[in-house]
């Protein structure tokens, strides 16, 4: 799950930060991530990582209203463009560069790198409740 | 490749070695009708080429700064001092795209600064990485003066049909590089009417040949392109895009691909991706380099001479 990824590794670096080793700081997190995960307040959010010319996942499902957001991990410019312009383009995404969009209507969004059009993806988007 | 690879057909193994160059660019010569790849550019221009000698360059990638090359502007820098060097002067240039790497006006610039420095008439056509910006603005306004569409074109030199070709915008989903219709229909419009004899060069950015459609190293409808050519006797097909050297022919086509001038990248599937190669400092400008290309007359194919940067 993205987003108890992005907190564990949250916790983990302020942890770090903190002065303790990665290994106290890895089994704090895991005793500490619940009561987070829980208190949190919980942004629909969801996150793709283009790595290798791949976008992982490649399909992705998120309810309505979920933010996601692409973030390239290549040395190579990518770009994201919707198969049947169901959503904004992105500008060309240089190294970690991210782009986000919203998803509200649910639906199945099929998408590609307008650089290397043979790199797609898939966005399920399912009804809130 | 040397001056004695100028038979009609070439063998297996002339072909195994171009496909394991890496280097600086390909000299090119059209005899007859056909461009040969004479290898490297020192023997190339040894072979008293008589007729027409023109340079590729390629995929120059200007603002790339990562480990593969992190100074791609001083490699370009490096292959315009290998043209300058050449002992004959070619009539002129093609860069086959990936001029920049972001399609940045500052990018162009550099470009422009380095490849003037050449003093040579250079016809380009666009990379995917020179069509980033919005409508494309910036590439058609510096480069595509006088051509039609998304910046194809023709001219004639010494007897020989050159076409610069597009095949890097409004790609597809799932697809690969892509001319389109319109620019299909201009292409066999352009070419109706011209003789048979004619020999014709081809250039685009991404391969007019499949070589590896797992990583979008082809053209989609390049079948229909080809087809407009059938009946010419000399056709050679000059790409870029895969930074690597590698030649096929069939029938009347040559199809060769040029080095980069900023880094290399795997062989076919022999990599995780198709990104940048990063290899050890030493090697680096074995697998860079530029392209030239003699035609003569009364023979049919182009010499092609790729050379690296360094040998």
């Amino acid at each position: 799950m993205p987003i108890a990824k992005s907190l564990s590794n949250t916790v983990r670096s302020a942890l770090v930060a903190a002065g303790l080793g990665a290994a106290t700081a890895t089994m704090l997190a895991a005793v500490v991530l619940p009561g987070w995960a829980q208190n949190a307040p919980q942004p629909a959010a969801g996150a793709i990582s283009i790595d290798n010319f791949t976008f992982t996942p490649q399909s992705l499902t998120v309810k309505a209203g979920t933010t996601v957001t692409w973030t390239n991990r290549d040395d190579i410019p990518h770009g994201i463009a919707s198969d049947n312009n169901a959503f904004a383009k992105s500008k060309a995404l240089d190294t970690d560069d991210s782009y986000s969009f919203t998803f509200t209507k649910p639906g199945t969004y099929k998408y590609f790198c307008y650089v290397h059009p043979h790199m797609t993806g898939t966005i399920v988007v399912e009804p809130n409740g | 490749m040397s001056e004695t690879d100028r038979d009609d057909g070439p063998s297996r193994r002339k072909v195994l070695e171009c496909m394991t160059w890496v280097g600086t660019g390909v000299l090119w010569t059209v005899s007859g009708g056909v461009p040969h790849s004479l290898g490297i550019m020192g023997e190339a221009a040894a072979a008293e080429a008589k007729g027409l000698t023109f340079l590729q360059i390629s995929d120059s990638h200007v603002g790339f700064d990562k480990p593969a090359n992190p100074n791609a502007l001083g490699t370009l820098e490096e292959a315009i001092a290998k043209v300058n060097a050449q002992p004959q002067k070619p009539a002129f240039m093609i860069h086959t795209g990936d001029i920049s790497h972001l399609s940045l006006e500052s990018q162009f610039d550099d470009a422009d600064r380095i490849i003037s420095q050449a003093r040579l008439d250079v016809h380009y056509v666009p990379g995917e990485h020179d069509f980033l910006d919005a409508d494309r603005k910036l590439y058609l306004q510096r480069y595509g003066r006088g051509t039609k569409g998304a910046g194809w074109y023709s001219f004639d030199a010494n007897g020989v049909h050159f076409v610069g070709l597009v095949n890097v915008f409004d790609l597809k989903g799932g697809g690969m590089g892509d001319l389109g219709a319109e620019q299909l229909e201009w292409l066999e419009d352009d070419l109706k009417g011209r003789s048979a004899s004619t020999p014709i060069v081809l250039f685009a950015h991404i391969p007019l040949w499949t070589i590896y459609p797992q990583w979008g190293w082809g053209t989609d409808d390049s079948a229909q392109a080809l087809s407009y050519l059938k009946r010419f006797g000399s056709v050679t097909v000059l790409n870029g895009h895969i930074h690597q050297v590698m030649q096929k022919v069939e029938g009347n086509v040559t199809f060769h691909t040029a080095r980069s001038t900023a880094f290399p990248q795997p062989a076919p599937g022999q990599g995780p991706s198709p990104g940048p190669m990063k290899v050890p400092d030493d090697q680096l400008r074995k697998m860079l380099g530029i392209a030239n290309v003699t035609f003569k007359q009364n023979e049919q194919r182009l010499a092609i001479i790729d050379s690296p940067l360094k040998s």
